[in-house]
């Protein structure tokens, strides 16, 4: 793919000639409407694809093509609601509401091809919101007109996910005109690399992967390890099942985390990098090479960038489909060819790490914050957040939610603003618990739901922040389940070469099988929390370590509802499936024979307009009548 | 006489396998950080790892066989036994289990009559379920041959295998 302008493909050689790129970009000359269509993992899968060819197809046809910029960006993050298009337009472009309001930000979710044409008639010639297609949120049942006032953007912050719905992540001169690699400049020009180091320590970031780990103090122990062959490393390897901001980013915006990477390997001092990318991601991987090639073509990666002593190159690395990977030992093996497996940290990456060489590994969304950083300043970003954690987080808000999708917010909002505000709360009414950290993690039950989140206080409460996948739960989740499901997935990814990781998940997975199955002993929750407790102190690396924390923190705020497992052979929730049966209510069932049709084992049979008799032992408790009903007419109990 | 086609069907694969793999190293470079890159573009020309792929493999980089093996049976993103024409990959990630993503996959074990990681006799439909496609707002999801279908239900499962089918078929009148 090559970018809109080739002719100004040509190689930077210092900081005034990205200063007269930059300018030759942002000339008053575009000031054309722009349509931004969202093409994100999500919002493809919704089709949105097929909304870009007709939009394409349709300007073409009105005459408009040369009139109005479409612009395929990344993630906007709302991805329940896609394909998504907002129309971005200018003062004397503005377009009427209802109400005859202005508006120069136009949202439209759910866009379908045969929509586009109205869509285009309405805001570009006729000058008008339509109506029908605008979003309605779900509180109050009034439709939005503007991004910003949905309220599921409205409560975030966005500093990182800024430029994510504005830009074409595969054409720097987008990133280059929104400011892009200006922060690079400064360092290059400007700045030494110990002042760089000093800014970010001073900034207070810390590891957006799971781990907390200061940034700075991090990249500092690397500069001062000895040896001249040094790496720097970002890790994409998004394994945490419910997370999905670092794909959005990598896809959307991939030089905001090169450009960090970048300015890394300049205070650190190393000359080659690595972005090792989840092989589930194959679109991250695309814009990211993408992003590689383009900076390689403008001097910003390669030998003496921007006219300075420093020399940097990065490769794409697409790894092979293993959670541990994501483990920073294990991704260094993964890079050198060999199994993901870990190594026990007594000797620190930054010092001995890939190849044996001093290396410095952070995650997408963490150098996605360094460029924001040296433009704003570390004053600016340690205002934000709290005591021991600063800037912004992205979450991924998903589960029982209204609105799911990604969302920023600064650091110590709390878990119920983000839920309700942000996510309107759940339709069944009220939350049970919510999940963070993905399987390192913890269920944090409803009445600590106004605690902030901060690194330490999701840690005291037996979670973690992880890397920021936030699964919203309800009445119809059971904690038991949730905690096989994550001992099952964690079976499955555990690398096997240490006893108490291997050996100690088999074992919870058996017990809580068993529990799941209503054949559990009350015994049985002792000797989960035993096992716990020795995988957390013995396990070689924090997939072990952390393993226990779905089961301890679940047992600990739901004991009651593994004794109802136990003691009641009772699911609380109507999950397990060995405990559960349907039943028809025969007051309000209308007889319209969906169920019986949609029955995989004919367990429901009927007549039409009679109200079906269930077969429980033909039943496979699959669910399909009661998924089909519109009625409520047939409940799990 | 079936003896003898199945060692020239072998040789064939042997062959074929040897190309992928000298394709896949000039492309990439013989460095042992690109073993996985490698496996990977044999994996996705071939749908599989044939075992003179992995020999050729170590040939190439100049490590031992047992190393590429190790890698080749370590990750997921790859099979040693030859995969159907449809992959559906079935995500099973936190925010797809809490809506009800087991249902999905037990509805199409028992449409398709095969369980989790099998591939039906006519050699049309693998089964996987992979830890989480990242596309949770949608969830449940389904991922097949790389194209995502979200908002799953029971029923929506049930007619997939069929649909696909049709689409195929229709693909091919076309």
């Amino acid at each position: 793919m090559e970018p809109r302008n080739e002719a100004t493909m040509q190689v930077l050689t210092n900081v005034a000639d990205l200063d007269a790129l930059r300018a030759s970009l942002t000339g008053p000359q575009d000031d054309r409407p722009v349509v931004a269509l969202c093409a994100g993992t999500g919002c493809r899968a919704s089709g949105c694809m097929k909304v870009a060819e007709q939009f394409e197809k349709d300007l073409d046809d009105m005459g408009l093509t040369d009139k109005v910029r479409v612009v395929h960006t990344g993630c906007h993050g709302f991805c329940e609601q896609g394909p998504l298009v907002v129309f971005r337009l200018g003062k004397d472009q503005a377009v009427a509401d209802a109400d005859g309001n202005e508006h120069t930000n136009v949202f439209y979710p759910h866009v379908k091809p045969t929509r586009v044409r109205k869509l285009i008639e309405a805001t570009i010639e006729q000058r008008h919101t339509v109506d029908q297609w605008l979003y309605r949120e779900p509180k109050h049942n009034e439709s939005v007109v503007a991004e910003q006032d949905i309220p599921f953007y409205k409560h975030q912050h966005r500093l990182v996910f800024d430029l994510n719905g504005q830009i074409d992540p595969t054409d720097i001169h987008d990133y280059i005109a929104k400011g892009g690699y200006q922060a690079l400049a400064k360092v290059l020009g400007e700045q030494d690399p110990e002042g760089v180091i000093d800014q970010v320590t001073k900034s207070g970031l810390r590891g957006r992967g799971g781990g907390g780990f200061p940034t700075g103090k991090k990249w500092a122990e690397c500069r001062s390890a000895p040896g001249s062959l040094k790496y720097v490393m970002c890790n994409a390897d998004e394994g945490d099942p419910g997370a999905f901001m670092d794909r959005s980013v990598l896809e959307g915006n991939p030089h905001q985390v090169i450009e960090g990477m970048i300015i890394g390997s300049f205070a650190i001092d190393a000359h080659e990098g690595y972005i090792y990318v989840r092989d589930e991601y194959p679109l991250a991987v695309l814009h990211a090479t993408i992003a590689l090639e383009q900076a390689e073509k403008l001097g910003l990666l390669g030998d003496h960038i921007l006219g300075s002593g420093h020399s940097f190159r990065i490769k794409v690395v697409r790894g092979g489909g293993a959670f541990v990977c994501g483990e920073s030992t294990a991704l260094m093996a993964s890079l050198e060819g060999k199994m993901g497996e870990p190594r026990a940290k007594y000797v620190h990456t930054a010092r001995e790490g890939l190849w044996g060489q001093p290396s410095n590994l952070n995650n997408v969304e963490t150098w996605a914050n360094i460029p924001l950083i040296i433009n704003q300043g570390w004053e600016a970003f340690a205002d934000l957040g709290t005591e021991g954690s600063k800037g912004t987080k992205i979450f991924s808000l998903v589960g029982k939610v209204q609105s799911t999708g990604l969302v920023e917010i600064p650091m110590g909002m709390s878990l119920r603003e983000i839920v309700e505000d942000i996510g309107g709360g759940v339709a069944t009414g009220t939350v049970k618990a919510v999940q963070t950290g993905g399987p390192s993690g913890g269920c944090i039950p409803e009445p600590l739901l106004d605690m902030p989140v901060d690194f330490d206080e999701l840690t005291r409460v037996g979670s973690m922040m992880g890397s920021g996948g936030l699964i919203v739960m309800d009445r119809t989740t059971c904690m038991v389940d949730v905690a096989r499901y994550f001992v099952e997935f964690l079976k499955g990814e555990s690398c096997g070469k240490c006893v108490p990781c291997r050996s100690g998940l088999g074992l919870m997975h058996e017990i809580l099988e068993r529990i799941c199955h209503g054949e559990g002993k009350l015994e049985d929750l002792d000797t989960l929390e035993e096992v716990g407790q020795w995988m957390s102190k013995t396990s070689l690396c924090a997939l072990g370590t952390s393993a226990p924390n779905p089961v301890l923190s679940t047992l600990k705020y739901f004991r009651n509802e593994y004794e109802a497992h136990i003691t009641e052979h009772r699911c609380p929730a109507g999950v397990c499936q060995a405990l559960i049966t349907y039943r028809v209510v025969a007051e309000n069932c209308t007889g319209c024979g969906l169920c019986v049709r949609v029955c995989p084992t004919q367990a429901l049979k009927g007549a039409p307009k009679e109200v079906p008799t269930l077969d429980p032992d033909t039943c496979i408790r699959c669910g399909a009548c009661m998924e089909a009903c519109r009625f409520d007419a047939i409940v799990r109990e | 006489m079936a003896v003898e086609q199945a060692i020239q069907e072998t040789k064939l694969v042997a062959d074929e396998a040897v190309r992928v793999v000298d394709d896949a190293v000039a492309n990439l470079g013989a460095s042992a950080d690109q073993l996985i890159a490698i496996l990977q573009q044999v994996q996705r020309t071939m749908g599989y790892l044939p075992r003179a792929a992995l020999r050729r493999i170590a040939e190439a980089l100049d490590m031992p066989f047992m190393q590429v093996f190790q890698v080749a049976t370590f990750y997921k993103a790859f099979s040693l036994e030859p995969r159907g024409r449809r992959v559906i990959s079935v995500c099973t990630g936190t925010a797809c289990h809490v809506r009800q993503s087991p249902l999905i996959l037990e509805a199409l074990e028992r449409k398709l009559g095969i369980e989790v990681g099998q591939t039906t006799d006519d050699g049309e439909f693998t089964l996987l379920k992979v830890g989480c496609l990242g596309a949770c707002a949608l969830g449940p999801v389904i991922d097949v041959n790389g194209a995502v279908f979200g908002q799953m239900t029971v029923a929506k499962a049930e007619k997939l295998p069929d649909q696909l089918l049709k689409e195929d078929h229709r693909g091919t009148q076309k």
